[in-house]
């Protein structure tokens, strides 16, 4: 009974893992760039959000209003001065790039916020604790079910704005062949800049959500891009379905690990991450698949 | 080469003199600990190290293409083995040696998996691979997890000798490394490596054994960062598992090689020296000089991405060691090779 | 008023120069064929009329205005659209979705996915299959079909007929020769010299990156323009 509730908290991490996983599968899927940044980003999302919250007063479901837009505004800043610089300077400066805005970002959060950790749970009332028992041994948490649910909403939106929407073709057109999209009358670099600006969108709502169910300080972005690229590689960067599957896989690997040692959690994650690149070495497949194309497939 | 007007020069006579330079630099700096002071002597020891590591991760993205954001992870593996080496016994010099040595050997199995990866894959593959190496360290109780521990055995070789004595072997491990990059980069294996930077499939395709050549970079990279791991725990005795499993001494290693000079030679060199007088000057500022150091790597990476050794090198043709060859026509100087990247 | 002319215009891929000097224009309605060897710099002077090759030096004007610095995007609002050599599809999608993707709203016209549909009957019961799954000549016709979904006043057109078994190439004509008698204004390159000059009305010939030949094509004979071709004689 005690291992199905760790397997059970473990789907739900694995909700939170997909939800701050999906936006840096978007981007790969559309730019090819792995967002060194990311994890920063997402916390840079949950100062503002904490921000709001502490010196002004607003409820994070407000902020996260207001905050949504002005991290995607943000995101079609990056692109137009970081990411398409970078992109036209070959393959690895994305990744320089990228990486250097990280050390930039989580250094100017120490300088701001100190090196105290923080949390928006105590501005969110009852949802931080309430939950759902199931039976004696089992409980559930009301936030955790809310994270899976905002996590398949989002997953599923963006299949949504991919197959069916004008925009979502033109993304997809672009992220398979951006030279040749110009020919029909798409600018390229406009298309880049709306996916990552939905991308910073999303990765807002990640950090609300990193914020409410847990602590945070300036330096939790390494972490977060960490379990983000596990729960994408984990399942298989493929299709968005796969994001969240491999989000799931992670958080109860994560969870058993922690049941055997409380350092079990960690050690267990990046093995399972591990063996699954072994193991795809080991059958000769392509790591990265384009997740448009395979859905598509 | 045919054609009777065509030069072809490998050496040019500023090169000679410039290795002869270098040759004679690093004996003149051998005799550092007898006539410098205290303090000079251990910063010029932390200067050896950061030539290492910026070298190091050079190599591994300028040459080989692979850019790790993970490169702690052999550092604070070859901190490690030198204290589970020295525990076991192994007098406290030849462990620190044998550390770099030993995560050389087992560098050899993660670059089995890791060097399939590609790009960002390898990039953030790294770094999971320190994570986990950080953490499993953590388990041992000779660790005592983030509690860390010290190399004891120091403490035997008074505090005299021992700055001597880090000094001259983070030197001798500095040159001796930037030779073996050298020799690697001039053979066979640096035509190869050239290739595979420029045009990975198209390398693959003209026959270059791609992955023979990325693991001998990934290996001299895993090997030369865990010397300096190793170095820095014999300068700093103490062995705190997050001080040395920190992402930030990768920070340092892409800050050393973009502000230098990514893929020259030369570049890290001058990077390593930049960063050391910056470090001296603003480390004390704490964070904010972290902000400038990423800021300093972002706005080389978009605007200057051949570094100050790069624009340099374009301005004076400074060629100051004989790495590509330089093809001379009267009136015409066209070059290949190491420092022409477009 | 000519709707495209090329004044002077070169384009250079690094060192090599593609187009040197070319200077023509075409009229509103009417078929344009473009011939030459390989490499005597067709492609990329369709490439440069349509924005996607940077000119070095000359002019492009369309309907009068001087569009050499606009980008190809901005350029197909004006009604210029290039089915590139290669098809250049978006393989992983669908028939229908390389069709939509080019819908544009800012160009109204009277191309849509039925009327595509109409021209290409081939591909009525392809139109939810990759488009990387589909043969060459249903390739070519979505290729096609794309680029008119645009609205285009002109219709650049860069070997269509390339790889395309001789059923295919005589189908997409018959499509082809039906647009054209509708209006559109098309440059098409052409590997076929008999084809291109029973289609067109003028047909161009280009040597090493010069116009080397202009002639109507009721005034021209395949022997003249084979000698221009090979750069034989004074064409």
């Amino acid at each position: 009974m005690i291992l199905l509730n760790q397997l059970l908290q473990g789907v739900f991490l694995g909700g939170y893992y997909a939800l701050i996983a999906c936006s840096l599968s978007f981007m790969f899927g559309v730019m090819r760039i792995v967002n060194l940044a990311h994890g920063s980003i997402v916390v840079l999302a949950a100062f503002l959000l904490f921000v709001l919250a502490d010196r002004f007063e607003i409820s994070p479901w407000l902020a996260l209003v207001a905050v949504v837009p002005v991290m995607a505004g943000l995101g079609l800043l990056l692109q137009r001065f970081v990411l398409d610089r970078s992109l036209r300077g070959g393959l690895l400066v994305p990744l320089l790039a990228t990486f250097g805005l990280a050390i930039v970002l989580d250094n100017a959060l120490f300088e701001s916020f100190g090196a105290d950790t923080r949390s928006l749970s105590p501005y969110i009332g009852d949802l931080s604790y309430n939950s759902w028992s199931i039976t004696e041994d089992i409980t559930v948490g009301q936030l955790d079910v809310l994270i899976l649910a905002v996590a398949i909403l989002l997953l599923g939106g963006l299949q949504v704005l991919l197959s069916r929407t004008r925009i979502g073709r033109a993304i997809r057109a672009t992220a398979e062949d951006p030279g040749t999209v110009g020919l029909i009358g798409i600018d390229a670099r406009a298309v880049y800049g709306m996916a990552t600006a939905i991308a910073m969108g999303m990765a807002a709502i990640a950090g609300a959500f990193l914020a409410m169910r847990a602590t945070f300080d300036p330096y939790s972005g390494g972490a977060q891009l960490i379990f983000a690229f596990e729960a994408v590689v984990i399942g298989g960067f493929g299709s968005l379905w796969g994001t969240l599957a491999g989000g799931i896989v992670l958080g109860v690997a994560q969870n058993i690990g922690a049941a055997i040692d409380p350092s079990g959690f960690f050690i267990a994650g990046h093995v399972t991450f591990l063996t699954v690149l072994v193991g795809r070495v080991a059958a000769g497949g392509d790591l990265f698949r384009f997740f448009i194309r395979r859905r598509r497939a | 080469m045919s054609g009777p007007d065509l030069i072809v020069q490998r050496w040019t006579t500023r090169s000679a003199w410039f290795v002869a330079a270098m040759g004679a630099l690093v004996v003149l700096l051998a005799l550092g600990p007898t006539v410098f002071s205290a303090g000079l002597t251990d910063r010029l020891t932390t200067l050896f190290i950061y030539v290492i590591l910026g070298a190091m991760w050079n190599a591994l993205a300028g040459y080989g293409g692979l850019v790790s954001v993970g490169q702690q992870a052999f550092f604070g593996l070859g901190a490690y083995a030198a204290i589970r080496l020295s525990h076991a016994e192994v007098p406290v010099y030849p462990a620190i040696v044998l550390a770099g040595l030993a995560v050389g050997v087992l560098s050899l199995a993660v670059g089995e998996v890791m060097l399939r990866l590609r790009g960002g894959e390898f990039a953030v593959g790294m770094w999971v691979v320190a994570e986990l190496a950080h953490l499993l360290v953590n388990l041992d109780p000779l660790v005592q997890g983030e509690t860390g521990t010290s190399l004891i055995a120091l403490n035997a070789v008074g505090a005299v000798a021992r700055r001597g004595y880090n000094y001259w072997l983070a030197l001798a491990t500095m040159a001796a490394l930037l030779g073996v990059l050298f020799a690697l980069l001039r053979g066979r294996v640096g035509t190869a490596i050239q290739s595979i930077r420029d045009d990975e499939q198209a390398a693959g395709s003209l026959g270059v054994r791609v992955l023979p050549t990325k693991r001998i970079v990934f290996v001299l990279a895993a090997t030369g960062c865990a010397m300096a791991g190793a170095l820095w725990l014999s300068t700093a005795i103490t062995f705190q598992p997050k001080a040395y499993f920190s992402v930030q001494w990768t920070a340092y290693m892409i800050f050393m090689t973009l502000v230098g000079g990514i893929g020259t030679f030369e570049g890290p060199v001058l990077g390593a020296v930049l960063f050391f007088l910056v470090e001296t000057f603003f480390g004390a500022r704490g964070v904010w000089y972290l902000v400038g150091l990423g800021a300093a790597a972002l706005a080389f990476s978009l605007f200057l991405p051949r570094g100050m050794f790069g624009a340099l090198d374009q301005r004076f043709s400074l060629r100051l060691l004989p790495l590509g060859y330089r093809v001379m026509l009267p009136g015409l100087l066209l070059r290949r090779g190491e420092s022409g990247r477009g | 008023m000519p709707i495209l002319s090329v004044e002077a215009l070169d384009a250079r891929h690094g060192l090599l120069q593609a187009v040197r000097g070319v200077s023509f224009s075409v009229a509103e309605g009417e078929t344009f064929a473009l011939v030459g060897a390989n490499g005597a710099g067709k492609t990329t002077l369709l490439r440069a009329i349509a924005g996607a090759h940077r000119a070095s030096a000359g002019y492009v004007r369309f309907d009068g205005t001087d569009i050499t610095a606009l980008p190809a995007h901005t350029r197909v609002p004006l009604g210029i659209a290039l089915v590139p050599e290669g098809r250049k599809l978006f393989a992983g999608m669908t028939t229908e979705d390389n069709l939509r993707v080019a819908e544009r709203r800012d160009r109204p016209g009277p191309w849509t996915v039925e009327r595509v549909l109409e021209v290409f009957p081939q591909l009525v019961p392809k139109l939810k299959a990759r488009a990387g799954d589909l043969s060459g000549g249903q390739q070519q016709a979505t290729a096609i079909g794309r680029a008119l979904m645009t609205n285009p006043r002109l219709l650049l057109l860069d070997e269509v007929s390339l790889g395309l078994s001789p059923v295919a190439v005589e189908q997409l004509y018959t499509s082809l020769r039906a647009l054209m008698r509708g209006g559109t204004t098309v440059v098409l390159v052409e590997q076929d010299l008999n084809r291109a000059l029973a289609v067109a009305d003028r047909v161009v010939c280009m040597l090493e990156g010069r116009v080397v030949l202009e002639r109507a094509a009721k005034e021209t004979s395949r022997e003249e323009v084979l000698a221009a071709y090979f750069g034989l004689g004074a064409a």
